[in-house]
């Protein structure tokens, strides 16, 4: 028999990321169906009425009240659920616990006058007012918590203007200022490159990639993916740009963003008008001509947007990039190779992301020769009917909320895409297509979460007789926590064909599907 | 010198409120960093904290 078991804690705060990797850890406790951990957050206590593990005593909690619910069998006692809790919560606590951690930033800035970034990352209905009080208090934001209204992020950013500080975010996932990565970011060489994202994987592609052609950057600023659209027209954008004009170590300025709405598009290109520092714009597929009228270069790809920031900074020719690190033979002989292991009636894509911006550059890049279904399509007509099931050519973006609603973003933990690779069986499908991102922020090892599905989806095909390409690229360098080297081994062990771009990884997949068309 | 610029020519001092992990990650690059306590004003009860706010 089962039955809920469950304990409160009135008055102990955690935060939610943490919260969430160890519900999942409880469930793999023999004997447990369901498990929330949680904060008594409206969403929290949603959750658990949808998982049938609630009862009137948890739906009466406030936000800063812990519980831990289960719908376990009658032999697993809450002392020993609770148990596991604890140990996880102490495994996970910080190293440091002499540190001193006051309990408001007002304290936090009486502690540490010094202090001139705040980054914040609470839940979105709290994080406009604690951004505030830092923009007050005359610092620098980077505001990672989403869910804040484009009224607040205005209001935030016209704040900032004003004090000229920088408001980056919300949902801000990379900055990296004086070489020190925030939140979500790699670890790149310092040099002169600055780059403006208002797309935080499109922003990580390019700097990962200036990394491994040998250059490095002087700033990354964040601005969050709204800010090029009409309600705050680019203010942080525009900010970022008068900042890397002025800044003595930039040489070169990168501008990477989802297509902006027009007239923001030509208020931000006439800021770099006449720069006297080269500019490259990538606004995954911009309109070219505009980019150009304004003297800065377009660009293919995010790869490509590094490739001639890299050219421009070594006084060099910025020419369009569309090929291969590999040569035309060798891609050739790849392509065949995979083709030539398909069985009958295999034709279909499955792009399965972790990063948003490396999503849409896939769709960008096939939609000459795909019609692509998504949770986030290029038009409305290949909107998924139910984003959990796949149809003909699908590109999943699961960093979309619809995924994340009460999980971690899938680049701290990819149980979604797992569990997605390990339970959809399709017949029909050729070829999966995947973005490894590394770096601080990121799991610890997203590889290795990974594989096993991937062997598995490799080894059910294989059992049918039929074969399953994965191609995939690895968003990372050498200097980040992950082993970088590893994870390719790794990768290319398991049967991956991993390519040195997501552009080439995709631009590989096309070639490939379309041989088999 | 705009304030941003002067940022640029400083030490990166954070102050993280929020998750741990973004503390931790900038404690093993030994970037100075003071980590928050924070928990929800007013124990999450929005009228009380906008009035509390508002006594500041």
């Amino acid at each position: 028999m089962s039955s809920i078991k469950y304990e409160i804690r009135k008055n102990a705060y955690y935060d939610s990321v943490t919260l969430m990797i160890i519900s999942k850890e409880i469930k793999k406790i023999g004997g447990v169906e369901e498990a929330l951990v949680g904060m008594g957050t409206d969403l929290n206590k949603e959750l658990a009425e949808n998982l049938g593990i609630t009862n009137t005593e948890i739906k009466d909690l406030t936000p800063n009240d812990f519980f831990v619910t289960a719908l376990a069998d009658d032999s697993v006692e809450i002392e020993t659920i609770s148990a596991e809790v604890e140990r996880l919560l102490s495994a996970k606590k910080s190293s440091s616990d002499s540190d001193y951690m006051p309990p408001t930033l007002e304290s936090a800035i009486n502690h540490d006058p010094d202090s001139n970034i705040v980054v914040i990352s609470v839940a979105g209905e709290y994080a406009a007012a604690e951004a505030r009080k830092a923009l007050n208090n005359d610092l620098h934001v980077m505001l990672f918590s989403d869910n804040v209204t484009a009224d607040q992020e205005k209001e935030l950013k016209e704040l900032a203007c004003q004090k000229g500080l920088l408001m980056m975010g919300p949902d801000c996932g990379t900055a990296i200022i004086n070489n020190v990565p925030l939140a979500f970011a790699n670890v790149i060489k310092k040099g002169h490159i600055g780059i403006v994202g208002a797309s935080g994987t499109g922003t990580q592609e390019v700097s990962v990639i200036v990394d491994k052609l040998g250059e490095g950057v002087s700033q990354v600023i964040g601005t969050g993916g709204r800010d090029l659209k009409s309600e705050i027209g680019g203010l942080m954008m525009l900010q970022g740009i008068e900042a890397l004009k002025n800044d003595p170590q930039t040489k070169v300025i990168v501008l990477v963003s989802k297509p902006p709405a027009a007239e923001v598009a030509e208020k931000v290109l006439k800021a770099i008008e006449n720069s006297p520092k080269p500019v490259v714009v990538d606004f995954i597929g911009g309109d070219r001509e505009l980019i150009e009228k304004y003297g800065a270069h377009a660009c293919l790809s995010l790869e490509d947007a590094a490739r001639k920031a890299v050219a421009l900074l070594r006084g060099k020719e910025a020419k369009d990039f569309e090929g291969f690190d590999l040569s035309d033979a060798e891609i050739e002989k790849l392509v065949d190779g995979e083709v030539a292991k398909f069985a009958q009636g295999q034709k279909y894509l499955r792009g399965f992301y972790t990063g948003g911006t490396l999503t849409d550059e896939a769709m960008k890049l096939l939609s000459k020769d795909l019609d692509i279904y998504s949770n986030i399509p290029l038009s409305s007509e290949y909107q998924l009917e139910d984003v959990k099931v796949s149809k003909e050519h699908t590109c999943i973006d699961f960093g979309d909320d619809e995924f994340t609603r009460g999980k971690p973003h899938p680049m701290i933990d990819p149980v979604t895409r797992v569990e997605r690779l390990t339970k959809e069986e399709d017949d029909e499908v050729a070829v999966v297509l995947m973005d490894f991102v590394l770096g601080y922020g990121s799991h610890e090892d997203p590889v290795g979460e990974m594989l096993p599905a991937i062997k598995a989806a490799k080894d059910r095909m294989a059992a049918k007789g039929k074969y399953l390409s994965v191609v995939g690229s690895i968003c990372g360098t050498e200097n980040d926590p992950q082993d970088l080297g590893e994870s390719q081994r790794r990768l290319e062990e398991a049967g991956v064909i991993v390519m040195p771009s997501n552009a080439q990884a995709v631009r590989l997949t096309g070639r490939i599907l379309n041989k088999i068309k | 010198m705009s304030k941003i610029n002067e940022l640029f020519n400083k030490e990166v001092k954070v102050i993280n409120i929020g998750l741990e992990s973004f503390y931790n990650d900038l404690k093993k690059q030994k970037v100075s960093v003071t980590h928050v306590n924070w928990r929800p004003a007013a124990g999450g009860n929005k009228k009380l904290a906008s009035l509390l706010s508002r006594l500041k």
